[in-house]
């Protein structure tokens, strides 16, 4: 497999693990509620720094739990957290403006306007500059394009600008790491595009980000590094090419004669061949068989070869293969 | 040092700019005043004395009944004031604290916006020492309106004149209106036990308005409690029983140790709801 090649460390887990400078490192975080149920169950979150790092699962698996426990919301049951290699929630009020957070979606005074909301959050930050908060404000506020409505009463916006606000406020100060909890939620196309972009430009910057979502394509267009959540455990976790490498390679050949290429692939060692005379095609496993060993074998036995495909399951394949298909809420 | 620490750039904690609890503390006020309710509030209040003042002037006098004080105002206005706190005390200004108190901490929890005020980060001893402040802010403001707009509305309606104690003394206005700023001070510190008693409610739940009229609740069931004389052993030590205690303030010979202690009870009840709220809060996990 030559995703092999672009892994930047080899997977190997603990001792390996501890060199890696990490933005997000728990052990064994472990979150019950009272009423018995085990909500986040052990996990130990690796988010390198300098990562953009997609956290998945699907409602009520855990992710917004865990985001709460990182940001000292909520008191863990058991297992450590360090954010930027501090110990957390004991360095707290040092490590948190280096932090900017939305958390389960924005909230703010509804009666006030959204430049006043950023002004009583800029207050209430002691490491904000006074003398710079205006400036500040202004300028989170256009990189959020919100600028024309930040005289608005935050009730009458619309829940795209709420969700913009959010984000505006998270970027007040310099941060080290961001925390987005579900940012794009609520957004039109074109305001997850900008926040796609935000996301990809503040990455550069070097900041580490951490951005919870159950939109799987809008992960793949900009994780660096995914873990995926199912029922408060951490199924999987890595960069976004060792995770997909998890799934198997599948080569789709159409032709009219499907029995005779199925003979050939079987004959060739491929797993899992599943003719379709009816469409005029088959599937099969690749496995080790590289693509165009297939198309040569094919063409050599004298198959009438209409079309070849090399078939990698994306990010949705694998999220549903980890997590399950249905609609129940696991826990 | 563990093998992390060599390869992470040390971490550098950020600089803390001087002044920035009083920059919370503005930005809370502002928050509580900029309300419109809150404003409603105070307005109410203010209208207190000045409807009193008007029924005193129009009606015939008549002796007797009334609240206490009433049968004075004719004869100074600074009475008023007077008047119109202890009028205002049983309902009025509890309602008013109580509203709020209640909505200091759950206000925030509801909206959600405490969990953004936890990671900005503002910690939870800070949290609760500005919503305690604030309320505490808001409760003076809303006992000044009634004693600025009572002075105001009594010095039109009456004029202010040497004042006549209780006692039977007559002192200087200058000494009377220093009293009633010892008054004003006195009631001040009353409503703190209640106040601090809302802001502990306001840490048990996200729903404001619960919080507010549990808050209301207790300085009602204290008022009961306080009207039943088989408690009577009880009584002085009730939230509300020394509520009316000013009154000691406008004899000749103020028996100061009863203010103290009267007083003395009132920070204990807010020491007792403050610790309660800072046990609380400080381990409450924040859903909202």
């Amino acid at each position: 497999m030559t995703t092999v090649l672009e892994r930047p460390h080899t997977p190997e887990p603990a001792p390996a693990a501890a060199l890696v400078d990490l933005a997000i490192a728990t052990q064994g975080l472990t979150k019950r509620f009272r009423t018995g149920q085990v909500a986040v169950d052990g996990i130990d979150l690796d988010v390198p720094r300098g990562a953009v790092y997609g956290f998945l699962g699907p409602n009520g698996s855990g992710k917004t739990t865990t985001i709460r426990m990182l940001l000292g919301l909520l008191s863990a049951d058991d297992g450590e957290v360090e954010l930027l290699g501090q110990p957390m929630p004991g360095a707290l009020a040092r490590v948190l403006p280096r932090v900017g957070a939305l958390i389960e979606g924005p909230a703010f005074h509804p009666y006030l306007t959204g430049s006043a909301n950023l002004r009583r959050l800029d207050a209430s930050d002691a490491t904000a500059d006074p003398a710079t908060g205006g400036a500040r404000i202004a300028e989170a506020l256009a990189r959020v394009g919100l600028t024309a409505a930040q005289g608005k009463k935050f009730r009458h916006y619309s829940l795209g600008m709420k969700q913009r606000l959010g984000l505006a406020a998270a970027l007040l100060q310099p941060r080290d790491l961001l925390v987005l909890d579900e940012p794009t939620n609520g957004l039109d196309p074109q305001g997850t595009r900008e926040v796609r972009n935000l996301i990809r430009e503040l990455a550069s910057d070097g900041t580490t980000v951490l951005v919870s979502s159950h939109l799987l394509a809008e992960i793949e267009q900009v994780a660096t590094h995914v873990g995926i959540m199912s029922a408060g455990k951490l199924l999987r976790q890595g960069t976004l090419a060792e995770v997909l490498s998890d799934g198997a390679a599948v080569v789709r050949i159409a032709t009219p004669d499907v029995a005779e290429a199925a003979a050939l692939l079987q004959g060739m060692g491929l797993q899992g061949v599943q003719p379709d005379p009816a469409r005029e095609e088959l599937r099969a496993r690749l496995g080790d068989v590289a693509a165009e060993e297939v198309a040569r074998a094919v063409i050599t036995a004298g198959v009438r070869l209409r079309g070849l495909a090399v078939e990698r399951p994306d990010l949705e394949d694998l999220f549903v293969a980890l997590t399950g298909e249905g609609f129940d809420v696991l826990q | 040092m563990s093998s992390s620490d060599v390869l992470a750039p040390a971490f550098v904690a950020p600089t803390r700019y001087r002044g920035a609890f009083g920059r919370l503390y503005r930005s809370e006020v502002r928050l509580i005043l900029g309300r419109r309710r809150n404003l409603a509030m105070l307005v109410v209040l203010s209208i207190v004395p000045l409807l009193i003042g008007i029924a005193v002037k129009v009606s015939t006098p008549r002796g007797g009944d009334g609240p206490q004080f009433l049968g004075q105002i004719t004869g100074n206005g600074l009475f008023l004031v007077f008047t119109a706190l202890t009028v205002g005390m049983p309902l009025f200004l509890p309602l008013v604290v109580g509203v709020v108190a209640g909505d200091s901490v759950a206000g925030e929890a509801g909206l959600g916006t405490l969990r953004y005020l936890l990671t900005v980060p503002v910690t939870r001893s800070r949290v609760l020492t500005v919503k305690t402040l604030g309320v505490l802010t808001f409760t003076a403001t809303a006992v000044l309106v009634v004693g600025l707009m009572g002075i105001l509305a009594g010095g039109i309606l009456f004029g202010l004149h040497d004042v006549t104690l209780l006692s039977g003394d007559t002192v200087s206005l200058g000494n009377g209106l220093l009293r009633t700023l010892g008054v004003i001070a006195y009631v001040v510190v009353a409503l703190f036990g209640l106040a601090a008693g809302g802001v502990f409610v306001s840490t048990l739940t996200e729903n404001a308005i619960a919080a507010m009229a549990t808050t209301v609740g207790i300085a009602v069931l204290s008022l009961l409690l306080d009207a039943v004389p088989q408690l009577s052993g009880l009584h002085p030590y009730l939230l509300t029983h020394n509520w009316l205690g000013f009154g000691e303030l406008l004899r000749g010979q103020v028996d100061t140790g009863a203010l103290l202690s009267w007083s003395g009870l009132h920070l204990a009840y807010a020491a007792i709801f403050l610790s309660l709220a800072w046990a609380r809060l400080s381990t409450k996990d924040v859903t909202g």
